[in-house]
């Protein structure tokens, strides 16, 4: 069977990792080319040096949007995670109906980020215009809409992670700190979440990332408005690339610092969640 | 053995599903804003023989920016396919996504042969990209050269609308209302006729004007063309017909036309930014509203209230002689071919084009009000059956004077963005702060753009 394994290995690994090649590791090279040139159309590109970067970082717009992401990504990381949590803490209980309260809760998740995004814009302009107030006239407005959004549609997502986790903590260190005498309390927090650290890494690491590269939502919920104070860093990007003429190269230079920034931030985050995590 | 096979079996069926999905991508080239099936995908049947036309063997690729007439153009298409056997593939943008649509088609090997730009803005970004289409059969169809788009020497696009906005409303209802046209005749009468109508507005069931909607499917009505007003005054009375630094002159006059549609509308002005196109269409057909401020290219949407309500004032914002104001007229809409096409698709691009503009099916399509109902600026130019076109035509007739369009020479399409942003803040909180802002996004970044 091993045999097998080594002599085949190439027939099954082949196809997908052409495809990773096609699909992102070319566009990858591609862009971090594409983002020190000036070009129209990205077949037809001609070299200008670090222009592009300069022109990024002078712009106080992508720093307006790399603010209101991070206040963002913040906010909403603590509210999905806590949330989550709670959540999967009580469906693990023995209650009736659990099962349809997971795929209930986890549902939303199904739905793609345009669609979600359109549909709350009906809900919140619906509920909002008894007041005579529109989503997109304020940034608060937008703000929150979108961290109401974001929430209900991960959630679910992270409350399955958090019930798979739970459900691997043996039964008997609960229940050997319960005879020692520890109250519901200290069990959470000195039994259960210590165990749970290696979902709480996945976790916190995933409503990380997802908060800094939003972008669906976004563009359908609020599409920056009012005067781009709800733009995030990605709509940013993609507005400096399609929307001004000649600022292509700008927009790929921003998306290049883009990536850099979330991979530095993933890669803090991973570790210091990681030096928490306990052997069982 | 047989464990083997089974491994040969899964690889072919990962390799066929790969294969699958590129030719799932494949098959898709006809785009999704048009009923499956209406085009064939180009250059598989482009030279099969049954046409033995000349052109035969090149294909052309229209990539339309006009979303109201994207069903006409596929028929269009259809039909010239069935006649000539050249394959034609219409794909349409949605509103406000041509530019982004075109930077992404136009790196793809099947780029689109024929295309548009809005004027010599628009022209900077492409010009590149634009054959010279002086010496075309085309070109000499023009009624005026004056719809020729240069570039220097070169002929980089040619007009093919001619379009006219201005206040269309419902003549039953400013009637109930107790006026008829001829009580308006200046900005001064507008405000008044409106502000009335609003006063009685429970007892009338109607406001004045719909819902100035600022979503992207409606802003450009007032971003981009109400915005030429102040636009066109100050370029008449500088004697210039371009600048780098606008003064904004003319922007009181601006305010106090934005104020009056804001606040005589159907709905509060807080609630403008939710508002679509649609949105002010079903008012205006649903007798929500006497005015809805728009062009003859929305003919087909208005025409459901009836021929005999229809007609359209000029937009008054009390500058100049506004006894002689007429319409806004003018184009934003220039044909421009691919140089980077191949020369037998520009061959076929050309021939097309030509076709539209003298055959009896192409001018049939072009012109009239069951179609398109273009007024276009070549010599084979049908009469209209659009009323709004006619309308048009007579506020010509009568001597008055057409307000030109102006906004091609607008910096940038994020020059009309960030005024919209700062219109809408403006409705939803009215104060002089935020008309500031209005200012701003007008005059000092009209200046930043232009230098950029």
């Amino acid at each position: 069977m091993e045999k097998s394994i080594k002599r085949y290995f190439p027939v099954f690994l082949g196809p997908t990792f052409l495809a990773f090649l096609i699909g992102f590791i070319a566009p990858f090279l591609m862009g971090i080319y594409l983002s020190f040139c000036d070009f129209r159309t990205v077949t037809d590109a001609k070299f200008n040096g670090v222009q592009n970067y300069v022109r990024a970082f002078q712009d106080g717009e992508f720093a307006h949007a790399f603010l209101f992401t991070a206040l963002f990504t913040v906010t909403t990381l603590i509210l999905i995670n806590v949330i989550a949590f709670a959540v999967a803490l009580v469906l693990t209980r023995e209650i009736r109906g659990t099962n349809i309260f997971r795929t209930v809760f986890f549902m939303p998740n199904l739905i793609g980020g345009i669609v979600l995004g359109y549909v709350w814009q009906l809900i919140f302009n619906g509920l909002l215009s008894r007041y005579d107030l529109a989503l997109k006239i304020s940034a608060r407005y937008g703000f929150w809409g979108l961290v109401i959004l974001i929430c209900w549609q991960q959630i679910g997502y992270m409350m399955i992670i958090y019930i798979a986790g739970l459900q691997s903590i043996p039964g008997d260190l609960n229940e050997a700190a319960e005879i020692d005498g520890a109250n519901g309390w200290q069990r959470l927090w000195n039994v259960t979440i210590p165990n749970m650290m290696p979902s709480i890494t996945i976790c916190t690491f995933l409503t990380l990332t997802n908060g800094f590269k939003l972008f669906d939502q976004n563009l359908s919920l609020t599409a920056g408005e009012p005067m781009k104070q709800t733009e995030m860093l990605a709509l940013n990007i993609f507005n400096t690339f399609y929307g001004r003429v000649g600022y292509q190269g700008v927009g790929q230079a921003k998306a290049v610092v883009f990536f850099v920034l979330v991979v530095a931030l993933g890669l803090i985050q991973l570790k210091m969640t990681r030096s928490k995590e306990v052997q069982q | 053995m047989k464990k083997r096979l089974l491994t040969l079996t899964l690889a072919l069926v990962m390799a066929l599903s790969l294969a699958a999905c590129g030719g799932g991508g494949d098959s898709q080239t006809g785009g999704d804003s048009q009923p499956a099936g209406d085009t064939q995908p180009a250059g598989d049947s482009g030279d099969s023989g049954d046409s033995g036309g000349s052109g035969a063997s090149g294909t052309v690729y229209y990539l339309n920016f006009k979303p109201e007439q994207d069903p006409d153009w596929q028929e269009l298409a259809k039909l010239y396919t069935q006649e000539t056997g050249v394959e034609v593939k219409v794909q349409t943008a949605a509103s406000g996504q041509y530019e982004t649509q075109l930077m992404s088609e136009m790196a793809k090997t099947d780029a689109p042969t024929l295309f548009q730009v809005n004027g010599p803005v628009g022209l900077a970004n492409w010009k590149d990209y634009c054959y010279d289409l002086s010496g075309s059969a085309l070109a000499g169809e023009l009624s005026s050269q004056d719809f020729a788009l240069m570039d220097g020497d070169s002929m980089s696009g040619i007009a093919y609308v001619i379009e006219t906005y201005g206040l269309i409303y419902n003549k039953a209802l400013l009637e109930q209302a107790g006026y008829s046209a001829d009580d308006i005749k200046s900005f001064a009468d507008l405000k008044k006729v409106a502000e009335d109508i609003t006063a009685r507005k429970d007892e009338l069931g109607f406001s004045a004007f719909t819902s100035a909607g600022m979503d992207g499917s409606s802003d450009w009505r007032f971003k981009t063309h109400l915005a030429n007003l102040p636009i066109y005054f100050e370029y008449e009375a500088d004697g210039i017909g371009n600048t780098d630094a606008i003064k904004g002159t003319y922007l009181d006059n601006y305010r106090a036309v934005w104020d009056l549609y804001i606040n005589n509308c159907t709905c509060a002005p807080t609630l403008l930014s939710a508002k679509t196109g649609d949105d002010s269409v079903a008012e205006f057909v649903t007798e929500q509203a006497v005015f809805y401020q728009n062009g003859t290219w929305a003919f087909g949407d208005v025409a459901d209230i009836g021929e005999e309500n229809l007609g359209m004032l000029p937009i008054y914002i009390g500058v100049g002689d506004e006894a002689k104001q007429g319409l806004c007229t003018g184009t934003e809409n220039y044909w421009c071919v691919n140089k980077n096409a191949k020369p037998e698709d520009i061959q076929a691009t050309l021939d097309f084009m030509y076709w539209c503009v003298t055959s009896e099916t192409g001018l049939e399509y072009l012109c009239s009000g069951d179609h398109m109902g273009f007024v276009i600026p070549f010599k084979g130019n049908l009469e209209s059956s659009n009323l709004l076109v006619n309308i048009a035509n007579e506020y010509v007739a009568n001597g008055t004077t057409s307000i030109k369009w102006c906004f091609p020479t607008m910096p940038s399409e994020e020059w009309k963005n960030v005024l919209g942003s700062a219109l809408t803040a403006y409705a939803a909180d009215q104060t002089d702060a935020n008309w500031e802002t209005v200012r701003a996004a007008f005059v000092d970044n009209w200046a930043a753009e232009k230098s950029k």
